[in-house]
């Protein structure tokens, strides 16, 4: 269990490595390719972080919000709210503010800028098609969201991907508006290439961002889930909740593009194919069951 | 020119040793704050007994010794010093509550009481939060005493007194399961309890 905590951190850690790695190669390109420079790199950064910040910061508030999450107290929902309550003191973290959504497709998302502000919401559906032990272990995985700070580095992300885009953009732009930037009379055909290197990326790099930027999205997946199960001890609940939400195919109404990253399952219908694997925000459903049943298995042989 | 190394070293050694006695500081005040949160979790079990014993006796009239075994088992655990003693004397509680809950299913007018409904999810939602509390604790302890024993942060500690803690272990007698005399009475079937195996 630890060892696969550990390793789910280190692959989101040097995706985001490579991530960084790549923008900052893309910004040495656009600086080098046109006439917009290394200051134009600065812009690009600041104006991606500038429109993320109040996504971030206010994410808990839009993202429940558009979602029609209601917040709810102890009394409505005493055991919702007591496993969520038992659940934040094995995290070791503040307890999350409690939103149920009325909907029969089960689901539930976590968000919530930093642990201080976290909050989950769960459909009426989940809470009546899982017992217990299901819905501990689906309350323990968005926790394990909340404590693992995932929504901040989603949000990371996302600037990242907004900078390349940005950039992207501006090449594009300045290629049509007056060719590239030549530097001194000797680099004419340095300037030729970075042209057509940067042609190339500016149009491939927004694609390969957003492909890192959801591998990100699904280790943190696999890593919510052994977290969750390293909170209850008990992967079997989450991995059944699993189970029975893959059967289940109604589609959540509140959902959208935008949202359904965050929830436990993705809340759309797909078209199943391979590239799209690339490109999803969560892992197989199968495969998340496998590594959860890996779990029980090594829980019960190390007795 | 020489000197100047010597110092930047030096000055680099007092910002590491900083840094890690910094960080155990940190974990073993976790460990005490997780410590503490476990009596929290108890004195809410000890606060709701009362309000339960009263509800019940309205109903089941004629149980007198079961009501004083609840009552003096509860006396016990709030008196209870040292570790030991007070995890036996919880065990001793959690038998007394779980015959209390086998009695209520002879009564349904009981059983449909609203106060006694929600006083039932309330201790199950209490001693699995109980169970998380002493979980997280061991996490805590797990956390430091890796602190403590891992090179060089040792060095650190045992300069500076950070000695390993203990963890938080079931009794040998409570390994047994209670005995209750109908199935599943109390809904204690938590995940904290029920099919998980407990941390050595």
């Amino acid at each position: 269990m630890y060892e696969q905590i550990a390793s789910n951190k280190r692959r989101s850690w040097l995706l985001i490595i490579i991530f960084i790695a790549v923008v900052v190669l893309i910004g040495y390109i656009f600086g080098e390719a046109t006439f917009f420079g290394p200051a134009g790199v600065a812009i690009a950064v600041v104006i991606a972080v500038a429109m993320s910040f109040s996504s971030y910061y206010y994410s808990d508030r839009i993202v429940l919000s558009i979602s029609k999450a209601r917040p709810v107290e102890k009394s409505e929902y005493p055991h919702l709210y007591n496993s969520i309550e038992g659940l934040s003191i094995a995290a070791g973290i503040p307890v999350p503010k409690m939103y149920v959504i009325d909907d029969s497709a089960p689901n539930a998302f976590a968000t919530g800028r930093d642990p201080k502000h976290g909050a989950i919401a769960v459909t009426t559906g989940l809470i009546e098609k899982m017992d217990r032990l299901e819905l501990e272990g689906v309350i323990a995985h968005e926790m394990s969201h909340i404590k693992n700070y995932d929504i901040r580095m989603a949000s990371m992300t996302v600037v990242l991907v907004g900078i390349v885009a940005l950039l992207s953009d501006w090449m594009l732009r300045s290629f049509f508006w007056g060719g590239g930037r030549r530097r001194g009379g000797g680099r004419g055909n340095q300037g030729v290439l970075f042209i057509i290197v940067g042609l190339a990326m500016a149009i491939l790099a927004p694609i390969i961002a957003q492909a890192i930027r959801l591998a990100v999205s699904r280790q943190r997946e696999y890593l919510a889930d052994s977290s969750g199960a390293m909170l209850t001890r008990y992967p079997p609940g989450l991995a059944s909740a699993l189970k029975k939400l893959g059967d289940d195919e109604e589609p959540l109404a509140v959902a959208n593009k935008a949202t359904a990253h965050m929830y436990i399952i993705n809340p759309l219908l797909e078209h199943k194919s391979k590239i799209n694997n690339l490109f999803k925000t969560h892992p197989p459903l199968y495969d998340r069951i496998k590594r959860l049943d890996a779990l029980s298995l090594e829980e019960t042989t190390e007795k | 020119m020489s000197t100047a190394v010597v110092l930047i070293i030096l000055a680099l050694i007092v910002v590491g040793v900083i840094l890690l006695y910094n960080r155990l500081v940190i974990l073993r005040t976790r460990v005490n704050n997780a410590w503490s949160q476990i009596d929290v979790q108890l004195r809410r079990r000890y606060d709701l007994i009362p309000n339960l014993v009263e509800t019940v006796k309205g109903y089941a009239t004629h149980e007198k010794t079961l009501f004083e075994e609840v009552t003096q088992a509860r006396s016990n655990a709030i008196s209870a010093g040292a570790v030991g003693e007070q995890a036996e004397a919880e065990n001793m509680l959690t038998g007394t509550l779980r015959s209390l809950f086998a009695v209520a299913e002879n009564y349904p007018d009981l059983k449909a009481n609203q106060n006694f409904m929600m006083l039932q999810e309330e201790l199950s939602g209490t001693e699995s939060k109980i169970a998380f509390a002493r979980q997280f604790y061991n996490d805590t302890v797990m956390n430091f005493n890796a602190g403590t024993q891992t090179f060089p942060n040792s060095v650190i500690a045992s300069l500076f007194g950070f000695t390993k803690r203990d963890y938080f272990e079931a009794e040998e007698n409570s390994r047994q399961p209670i005995n209750v005399d109908f199935g599943s009475a109390g809904g204690t079937d938590t995940a904290g309890e029920g099919g998980s195996p407990k941390e050595s």
